[in-house]
């Protein structure tokens, strides 16, 4: 794995990649209304940053992510996502105070079938961006160790 | 002011949550300010359950149903049954809230100068928090698949705990992956209990399943897997590997709170039998099946405390000898409970007794292992063979654990007589055999305390410890607490019984009341 993959791989990954971000950035902003939500969006960014690290190797992707960038995005978007539960208090913990207000995401819901409204859920569709955020850091922090100490094992074994 | 106290049931597990998201990005910055911030969020939380409880105790079950438009809203649109999560607060509940929440804080204080010297704070702080939130929400919550979420946050945070560095030998690791195991098993097993009721009543609401309640088929399997996994996560005896491991190789302040979680879910445990099923099942059986399981702790934890050489996995075995005082006490009231007579004249005492346990359970095993963590932090090791004389210079450590060892081995003054005479009496008047083995596992117990005394305490002073210190001040200070209320306890347990206790035990056996706090209709 050290010095990464071939230059075919390398190629594909460099199309491939921003693909996969736009998906995964599609499946946490649709969480509300589509199946997926911040879990399912923030792993399949996260396997992006994987597929990164596999072709071009730990030492090359390591200046473009660093650790410490994503561990303070993945305290962020626990942070937020509290927030949103704590701005709710004016009526209960968790209050969905967006919904119905008419702003961002804050449409009134059509009841029956329909090919869905981007712009409802309230604070459902904000929680959804909070655990993304949270989701993708601390996977991407997850993959990042573990490529890490794999190379360590490789070189110690090298030697 | 108002409004802060209305939301106070949401506040108590909401705001160690926000304290623990807030510690990575706090231990940036600052690494000191770190263990100040939990400690003063944890006491905050403290002085928030005090307030619940004291609510509780005046004005019955608080409810507070999250993201409704109103707190006590259950029943929105007309609706016969609860869709929303919800926190139902009834005397038992908030009676295990506050032994989380002094334990919690008090393990906070000790871990100022405990952790001092390790890295990787910030983690162990977020972890602490995290623990601290999860046994407010096992026992705070009237919502069964909440209850699974919480109880599954319990433990990934307490394995990471467990396995933190406190040594360099992989001990830690070992114990932390037998923790992992039994985890992962009980919550696959509560899961799967959790979905034959779902699959059944189509509700996860407790008390809406408890007015449901048939006992089928599926009922009898899920209290099976429900009753077996909950006494394995409480530590109780054919079920116990896990505690010598991991309440010994834990750091000192997290092993106390370790005590609480598994006593979070004997709570579980007891909440499921009286207030799920209650008189559906056959009582007098699982009351036996309690009091085999108590039985069964307390005898075979006490004879392999006796044997033990490292004294926390002396102490570790004591509190799985200790957890059977309180499924003893418990399994005789439930054994009666369909027989009135009994229930009056025994019963419910057996239950106080039992109930009460619990609390003193948490306070001097608490002081106990805390004890043993500022004789490892001194003497570097675990070792009863390689201390002694430890006396002469760790006086303030020395009377603690005086006190807290009369207390577990049931001497008066001290808080661990007035439970333990509750459940003698008591228990004598339904089996005098179960009672006398409930004396002889005491005397046991004293007998291995003084074992320890003995050797780690008395004697000349060693060459090697002739510069040990007394701990650090916040260390005593935590020490100190614990202390006064075992001695508090000792002297008026007839006001914490009454005030307390007993309440708590109501609300385990009037099932009614339960319902109705969420359903409506008295």
């Amino acid at each position: 794995m050290i010095g990464g993959m071939s230059r075919i791989v390398r190629t594909m990954t460099t199309l491939i990649f921003g693909f996969i971000l736009v998906y995964g950035f599609y499946v946490i902003a649709h969480g509300h209304i589509s199946p997926g939500g911040g879990f399912q969006g923030g792993a399949i960014v996260a396997s992006a940053f994987a597929l990164l690290l596999v072709t071009y190797g730990t030492d090359q992707i390591q200046s473009y992510l660093s650790k410490d960038l994503l561990s303070i995005l993945e305290s962020t978007g626990l942070v937020l996502f509290i927030t949103f539960a704590f701005l709710g208090l004016g009526a209960t913990f968790f209050y969905n105070f967006v919904s119905n207000s008419g702003g961002l995401f804050g449409s009134p819901t059509t009841i029956g079938v329909n090919p869905g409204d981007l712009n409802t859920g309230g604070t459902i569709a904000l929680m959804n961006m909070a655990v993304g955020l949270e989701v993708l850091a601390a996977l991407g922090v997850i993959v990042l160790t573990m490529s890490v100490a794999a190379e360590t094992i490789q070189k110690k074994e090298k030697q | 002011m108002n409004s802060i106290l209305l939301h106070a049931p949401a506040l108590i597990i909401a705001l160690p949550l926000l304290a623990a998201f807030i510690t990575p990005i706090l231990g940036r910055f600052n690494r000191k300010t770190i263990s100040w911030l939990a400690t003063c969020v944890l006491g905050l939380t403290l002085l928030l359950t005090i307030f619940v409880a004291r609510q509780v105790l005046t004005h019955g079950p608080i409810v507070y149903v999250f993201g409704a438009t109103e707190t006590g809203l259950t029943l929105p649109f007309g609706y016969t049954m609860p869709i929303r999560i919800i926190f139902q607060i009834d005397a038992m509940g908030i009676f295990m809230g506050l032994i989380t929440s002094l334990v919690a804080f008090l393990a906070a204080i000790y871990s100022i100068s405990y952790m001092e010297q390790h890295t990787g704070l910030d983690k162990y702080y977020t972890l602490l928090l995290l623990l601290a939130t999860s046994m407010f929400g096992m026992e705070l919550t009237g919502d069964i698949f909440n209850f699974f979420v919480f109880f599954e946050i319990a433990s990934i945070s307490s394995v990471a705990l467990i396995a933190f560095r406190s040594t360099i030998s992989g001990e830690p690791a070992e114990a932390g992956l037998k923790y992992m195991v039994v985890s992962s098993i009980s919550a696959l097993m509560v899961l799967f209990a959790i979905g034959l009721f779902y699959g059944q009543y189509d509700a996860l609401n407790m008390a809406t399943i408890a007015s449901v309640m048939q006992f089928t088929q599926l009922d009898k399997i899920a209290l099976i897997l429900l009753v077996t996994v909950l006494a394995m996560k409480a530590g109780s005896v054919p079920m116990h590997m896990w505690t010598p491991d991991a309440y010994s190789e834990a750091p000192a302040a997290i092993t106390m709170i370790l005590v609480a979680a598994s006593q979070a879910s004997l709570y579980a445990l007891f909440r499921i039998v009286f207030s799920i099923y209650n008189v559906t099942l056959n009582t007098v059986t699982v009351g036996w099946i309690l009091i085999i399981l108590g039985v069964l702790s307390m005898f075979i934890g006490v004879t392999m405390a006796i044997i033990q050489k490292d004294i926390k996995r002396l102490m570790a075995y004591h509190s799985i000898s200790q957890t059977g005082y309180m499924l003893l006490g418990v399994g005789v009231g439930l054994a009666v409970l369909t027989n009135p007579v009994a229930l009056e004249s025994f019963g419910i005492k057996a239950m106080e007794g039992g109930i009460f346990h619990i609390i003193n359970n948490a306070l001097y095993k608490g002081l106990l292992f805390l004890t043993a963590g500022a004789i490892f932090l001194r003497t570097d090791t675990r070792d009863l063979n390689k201390m002694g004389g430890l006396a002469h210079n760790m006086t303030y450590t020395t009377i603690f654990y005086i006190i807290g060892a009369a207390a577990i081995a049931g001497i008066p003054p001290f808080n661990g007589f007035a439970s333990k005479l509750i459940i003698y009496e008591s228990v004598y008047r339904f089996n005098p055999l179960l009672a006398i083995i409930a004396m002889l596992v005491s005397v046991l117990t004293l007998a291995s305390f003084v074992k320890v005394f003995h050797s780690a305490f008395l004697g000349p002073r060693l060459e090697q410890y002739k510069s040990v210190q007394e701990v650090p001040k916040s260390m005593i200070i935590a020490m100190a607490v614990l202390s006064c209320l075992i001695v508090f306890f000792g002297l008026f347990p007839n006001l914490i019984v009454k005030y307390i206790v007993h309440p708590a035990v109501m609300a385990l056996i009037n099932q009614a009341h339960y319902t109705a706090t969420i359903l409506g209709g008295i």
